[in-house]
């Protein structure tokens, strides 16, 4: 099932949907006035789009409105106000890449991971995973367990090993079995720890540092439960390894992921993948014209 | 957009409207645009933000302006007084079995941090004097009962596995383990579920019925957005929820959905954690959320702890120091000392409003070298103490000797003192754009 259904059935399990709330402003408003501007906004906040980027929504509209003669056009013009905050470029990765996986604690890093590394593997690339996640209790176990499910090999130490030998083992491996992709779990950690976001620009040095001939690649995991805090943990994870895009998961629940839009618009940033389940095969490409049909048909 | 302080945004607000008077409509409608928009930054739903202004509104129009508050701080007053009472006006703890086992079972979505949660509580309640076992029911997330046998392992506590059978019947089998081992306090941590995974919510309901529980938690992560009103809301309606955890709060979230979910089932908030240590779960106390998601810093916390813990008249004495800039190692040490007995040193500058990370960065503050830092002090001479600058290369080295500690932790130890007096002028800077602060807090000269 495409994301696109998979969404909408998430969707249509919720009697109180976005999408249901949006045609009922649409059927009951006869013409486009102040209430309608109001009621749109709320369905905005109630996405998690936030105050900000849901302002600058609402002020582009109503630019606009002049040309606006139904509702059917409003939404259109708010669809692709919407998809133009997203980065026109995608995904882009060239081989041997090595991918470190970084996020707040329980985003889906590992299981994402393991996603990943399926989705790769079908596509003909030899993986390694490195369990560089060493704090949180059997996280080792969980990313082996991943990588036995794909069938790839995992590089790890022990529990509490310093992360940067774990990556380093890993990035030598990956050399000598001529690997495509290296992919670094990483803890979990919140984006205002100082200590552990050091840790984090020091596993990015050493990925540089140790394999010069790779791209190297961060990704950051988002719940797409998540308020405005995303805001600060982009922002700040930004600035510790300079992540090219989000992966967005946990779309499969009731929750919009509408915080992406105020990311993409605020800080440029692209969304790579969706999870939409904790199944080996729920993860795909993103698309800011599905992602944004998902929300308001 | 940074978040500005909601105390700033209606002082502005309220600026021409000075001393006394009366909150007139057109003055509270501004200010509660504003207050709109900062609960709404916070998380809290946006179905309880209509709701939560328009209390505030009736209450606040026509209102008597104190003497002793400007208009702005009266009408935080109200808003922070309505907001605690939302979230339930007193703490409240585990409702334990007075004759059997007491249950209790924790639930939530994916991720919100459950294991790390049930490890954290079984540790608080065995420093109560319980003898909680700690119960694998997650069989679904790979590695989940490892997670929780290496917590109790850390913790001491006994762990109940079953692999990977029925979670009902591991629950079950869990209270007849208990009770042959003596223990009176089952915890038992099931997987992570979506609110609309069917399946997975009956067997939550199956699990209760089977274990009689005494207390079903559901575990929120503070960071959660809008969504959470609609996750608890059906977590609600599937199980006779008795409480709330509330995790992750140890980063910069607002936490708004600690209101919302309050908001819509009921719940009191009973704990909240406070970092990845296991020892980090805390008991919640609602009045320092409130002014958390007001964005005013935690000044009744600061408050609070401080007037239990400080000196006033040592106090008095170092704002005096600070204002002529007289701060010297002898009151660095003292602060220390100080600090210790409030907590840690992060969580105290965490409270202090306007305050933000920015201005915080480069300053950095670990507990653990708090100890050493002392031993360093107390190293130095009375004078090195009050003029800091004498302490030339060879000074250091005899300190670093004397103290047990290598000449780098000596310099930087110099370095932060630096750093700490810079940081001092930043705060009394802030004190003085904020005119007539109620509360002058004399901490740092705040
Ligand atoms: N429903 C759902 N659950 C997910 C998704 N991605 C991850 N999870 C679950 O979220 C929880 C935390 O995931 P994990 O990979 O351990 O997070 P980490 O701490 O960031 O590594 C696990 O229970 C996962 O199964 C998703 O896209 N949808
Ligand atoms: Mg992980």
């Amino acid at each position: 099932m495409g994301f696109f259904n998979k969404l909408k059935q998430g969707l249509s399990k919720t009697r109180d949907s976005f999408s249901e709330k949006f045609d009922n402003i649409l059927k009951f408003t006869k013409k486009i006035d102040e209430e309608t501007f109001d009621e749109l906004e709320e369905l905005l906040i109630s996405a998690d789009v936030g105050v900000c980027t849901t302002q600058e929504l609402m002020e582009r509209l109503r630019e606009n409105s002049k040309k606006i003669n139904n509702l059917e056009e409003l939404k259109t013009v708010l669809k692709d106000e919407i998809i133009n905050f997203f980065p026109k470029e995608s995904i882009s990765l060239t081989f041997p890449a090595v991918i470190l996986v970084v996020g707040v604690n329980g985003v889906g890093k590992t299981t994402s991971i393991g996603k990943l590394a399926n989705r790769y593997k079908a596509e003909g690339k030899k993986v390694i995973l490195a369990a560089a996640d060493t704090f949180r209790a059997a996280a080792v176990d969980q990313l082996e367990i991943w990588g036995n499910r794909v069938g790839v090999d995992i590089i790890k130490h022990k529990e509490g090993a310093d992360p940067a030998s774990v990556l380093f083992d890993a990035l030598k491996a990956g050399k000598a079995r001529k690997a495509d992709i290296i992919i670094c779990d990483t803890a979990g950690r919140l984006h205002t720890k100082k200590n552990l976001m050091a840790e984090l620009k020091k596993l990015y040095r050493v990925c540089h540092k140790e394999y010069p001939e790779a791209n190297v690649t961060s990704l950051m995991v988002l719940d797409a439960t998540t308020g405005q805090n995303a805001l600060s943990q982009a922002r700040m994870f930004k600035e510790a390894v300079d992540f090219s895009g989000i992966i967005l998961t946990k779309l499969d629940g009731t929750a919009k992921g509408g915080i992406a839009i105020a990311i993409a618009s605020e800080l440029k940033i692209p969304v790579w993948y969706i999870g939409i389940g904790e199944g080996i095969n729920d993860l795909q490409e993103f698309s800011p014209q599905d992602f944004v049909d998902a929300i308001f048909i | 957009m940074a978040f500005e302080s909601l105390t700033n945004k209606l002082g502005d607000i309220f600026k021409k409207l000075r001393g006394k008077g009366k909150l007139s409509e057109a003055d509270v409608k501004q200010a509660m645009r504003e207050v709109r928009l900062a609960l709404l930054e916070a998380d809290v739903n946006f179905k309880v933000v209509k709701d939560l202004v328009f209390r505030i509104t009736e209450r606040s129009v026509g209102q008597e302006v104190m003497d002793s508050l400007t208009p702005a701080q009266q009408v935080i007053k109200i808003v922070n007084e309505e907001l605690t009472s939302l979230m339930g006006s007193k703490e409240s703890r585990i409702n334990f079995s007075s004759k059997d086992i007491t249950t209790i079972i924790l639930v939530g979505l994916q991720g919100s941090g459950k294991t790390t949660t049930a490890g954290k509580l079984g540790r608080l309640l065995s420093k109560g004097g319980k003898r909680p076992l700690l119960v694998a029911a997650d069989i679904y997330r790979p590695a989940a009962i490892t997670q929780l046998q290496v917590v109790g392992e850390k913790l001491g506590l006994p762990v109940f596995t079953m692999g990977q059978q029925d979670p009902v019947n591991i629950s079950r089998a869990s209270l007849e383990y208990a009770r042959k081992h003596n223990c009176d306090v089952v915890i038992i941590d099931t997987a992570g579920r979506l609110h609309i995974d069917d399946e997975l919510m009956n067997e939550l309901s199956e699990i209760n019925k089977t274990v009689n529980s005494n207390e079903i938690m559901l575990v929120v992560d503070s960071m959660t957005g809008q969504d959470a009103v609609n996750v608890a809301a059906e977590f609600n309606k599937r199980l006779p929820l008795t409480g709330l955890i509330l995790t992750k709060l140890d980063g910069d979230s607002r936490g708004g959905a600690a209101l919302s979910v309050k908001a819509v089932t009921g719940c009191p908030i009973k704990y909240v954690g406070m970092g990845e240590k296991l020892d980090d779960l805390e008991i919640f106390y609602p009045e320092r959320m409130a002014s958390r998601i007001l964005g005013m810093g935690d000044v009744l916390t600061l408050i609070e702890k401080a007037t239990a813990d400080f000196d006033m008249k040592k106090a008095k004495e170092l704002e005096q120091k600070l204002k002529t800039q007289a701060f010297d190692l002898n009151d660095f040490l003292d602060q220390l000392s100080q600090v210790k007995k409030m907590g840690s040193f992060d969580q105290v500058l965490n409270m202090i409003p306007g305050l933000s990370p920015q201005k915080l960065k480069g300053v950095e503050f670990d507990d653990k070298e708090l100890d050493r830092v002392e031993a360093i002090i107390n190293s130095m001479t009375f004078e090195e103490r009050k003029s800091p600058s004498v302490i030339n290369g060879s000074r250091r080295k005899r300190i670093a000797n004397g103290s047990g500690t290598a000449i780098q932790d000596v310099n930087r130890l110099l370095k932060q003192y630096d750093q700490t007096k810079k940081m001092i002028k930043q705060f009394t800077g802030v004190e003085k754009s904020r005119k007539k602060g109620r509360q002058k807090f004399p901490f740092f000269g705040f």
